[in-house]
């Protein structure tokens, strides 16, 4: 434990200590007051350590004996998590102020979650992994129950703890099978014992923490707490969920299967292809039946967590690139279709069936084109960034001769495009219904243009996003 | 693999026999208790006295905040002891490591004092 060390963890512990001495500052000042100063304080130092993080970072650098790993992979990851992060605070301030609902503490539970999430894509060790990943769920789950007076939000609470403590036994009873068979917690030390040939007891290790991260990234047969979760916590919170945890879990797949279990590719290759494509299946045909635009993007998350996984399913380094610039585009698209949806209300109520969409283009043409723009994307369709996305991953795939997996995903992809174009159908041809509010938030207006305008302008070069994720897939495989 | 499954074998054989046991325990009540229930033998049992209240009853959700932080500094006093124990063998890392955690600690016991937590009126 040098200065070297904390150099190297300096990031993650300037988020922890700012998150305690505002906790203490706010409960001794003026509480709640505090919370919307808080909310600003908190983006704007997330998104000064993700430029700081994506500027400064350089090289792979191993803190206190590899537990923590710095290198372009976490610091990809850590980038697409703050910015993330940050925009999702500060398009929901307004909401959450507007409904009583902006405490102090929700601001620095974010940013402890963003700790959390930090330390979980930097994991170089089962123990660092499991606080990591013990941090960041431990916050959500408390900001999934924010609205305390409502059935459902604590009901989303309730239920995203109890399975997400079930999540956390099985990736821990993997991690102590893992370290049994393995004889150490350190990646290093895990992938030399499953070099070629993996133990049984390894086998059943890896099968097990792949289990508990699977319950992470909501991927199928581990999903069903995403409909209720998504539609019970309060917007804000649920656009946090589809964003930043989302790319922090990946991250932290991507890590476990290449840095602890790399020599066996083939063995947790066909897990995670089985995971994708019911992931995609089921995201994709669960979500025709849904008229919640909470639940709909649910299961939209399912079905894009199952095109990333394909992305790690083919097992190379190309396919850790594709992934990443996978979730980098999702997380985009997603802060840009939560921005709207923040928005969406009808006399000062925020509306989630997407029958209130019925004529939007007659009342907001720009607005009903942006949101175009990111439906189109979010299906796949060709002139937008959503299809650069996809056509990635199926490269990963068709490369590592997995062309079933990439023939699945285009006819998932086909079938999922139908919710998102109903979504088009109804604000352009819908039936008259009395129309929704004109008001929509600065922040939210911008983040819903900004985001809908990337998916058109990054077909030129993917706004420059392939230079890092090469050097991030490069610093993971090897 | 052999030697895998002639390692574990008592804990096979242990887990085998806690099922199976479970399994007929269950099952006997099932298939061989005589039933013959009545208003009275399924009311709540109050040792002596009739019954007056359901059992399922709301109750002070303080009593749950209590416990909870009771356990956090119960760990904590847990965490402490081997450290004292072995506090000439940790060094300045150990000493400050342990500074830093009740630190953090320390923290959270002033949010939840001055959020009111541990008033009871």
């Amino acid at each position: 434990m040098t200065n070297a060390d904390f150099q190297i963890l300096l990031p993650e512990i300037v988020l922890a200590v700012f998150a305690m001495a505002a906790l203490l500052f706010a409960v001794y000042t003026g509480k709640d007051k505090t919370a919307p100063m808080l909310t600003w304080i908190t983006a704007a130092i997330l998104a000064a350590l993700a430029v700081w993080i994506g500027w400064n970072g350089e090289g792979t650098n191993a803190a206190f004996g590899g537990m923590f790993v710095d290198d372009a992979f976490s610091r990809f990851a850590k980038v697409v998590i703050l910015i993330a992060a940050a925009a999702v605070l500060v398009m929901g301030e307004g909401y959450m102020a507007k409904r009583n609902l902006l405490r102090f503490e929700y601001p620095l539970l974010i940013a402890l979650a963003a700790v959390g999430m930090m330390v979980m894509v930097s994991a170089g060790d089962l123990i660092a992994l499991y606080m990591g990943l013990e941090l960041q769920s431990l916050s959500l789950y408390v900001v999934a129950a924010l609205r305390r007076d409502s059935v459902k939000s604590t009901e989303a609470g309730l239920k995203y703890f109890v399975l997400g403590a079930l999540s956390s036994g099985l990736l821990l009873y993997g991690a102590s099978l893992t370290y049994g068979f393995a004889g150490t917690t350190m990646f290093t030390g895990i992938v030399e014992a499953a070099a070629h040939d993996i133990p049984l007891g390894l086998l059943f290790g890896l099968v097990f923490i792949l289990m508990g991260l699977a319950f992470k990234v909501s991927a199928v047969p581990f999903h069903m707490w995403t409909p209720d979760v998504y539609e019970g916590s309060p917007t804000p919170v649920t656009a946090f969920f589809a964003t930043a945890p989302k790319m922090a879990a990946m991250g932290l797949f991507a890590r476990v299967v290449h840095d602890a279990f790399g020599g066996v590719t083939a063995d947790w290759g066909q897990i995670v292809a089985l995971l994708s494509v019911a992931s995609m299946f089921l995201g994709a045909v669960a979500a025709i039946g849904q008229r919640d635009i909470k639940r709909l993007m649910a299961y939209s998350s399912i079905a894009h967590m199952g095109f990333a996984l394909m992305g790690l399913a083919s097992g190379t380094e190309f396919g850790v690139q594709a992934m990443l610039i996978y979730m980098a585009i999702y997380v985009t698209m997603n802060v840009g279709t939560f921005a709207f949806i923040l928005s969406m209300q009808r006399d000062g109520q925020a509306v989630t069936d997407i029958g209130a969409l019925n004529q939007y283009s007659k009342t907001e043409p720009l607005k009903a084109l942006a949101v175009l723009v990111l439906m189109f994307s979010l299906a796949g369709v060709p002139p937008m960034v959503g299809f650069f996305g996809k056509f990635y991953v199926l490269q990963a795939a068709v490369q590592a001769d997995m062309a079933w997996l990439a023939v699945a995903g285009v006819i998932a992809s086909v079938i999922g495009a139908f919710y998102y174009l109903r979504i088009v159908y109804f604000m352009y041809f819908g039936e008259e219904t009395d129309p929704l509010d004109h008001a929509m938030a600065p922040a939210q207006w911008v983040f819903l243009m900004a985001s809908a305008a990337i998916m058109v302008l990054g077909v030129v070069n993917l706004l420059g996003i392939e230079g890092p994720a090469t050097a991030a897939a490069a610093a993971l495989v090897n | 693999m052999e030697t895998l499954a002639s390692d574990y074998l008592p804990i096979l054989i242990f887990l085998a026999m806690a099922v199976a046991l479970g399994l007929v325990l269950i099952l006997a009540a099932v298939i061989i208790a005589v039933r013959r229930p009545d208003p009275e033998k399924v009311s709540a049992y109050e040792c002596g006295f009739n019954a007056f209240d359901d059992a399922r009853m709301k109750f002070d959700v303080r009593f749950y905040l209590v416990s909870i932080l009771f356990i956090i500094f119960d760990l904590e006093v847990a965490f402490l002891f081997p450290w004292a124990v072995a506090f000439k063998d940790v060094g300045l890392v150990g000493f400050w490591s342990m500074m830093v955690f009740l630190g953090v600690l320390t923290v959270g016991f002033a949010y939840e004092w001055k959020k009111g937590a541990l008033e009871w009126e």
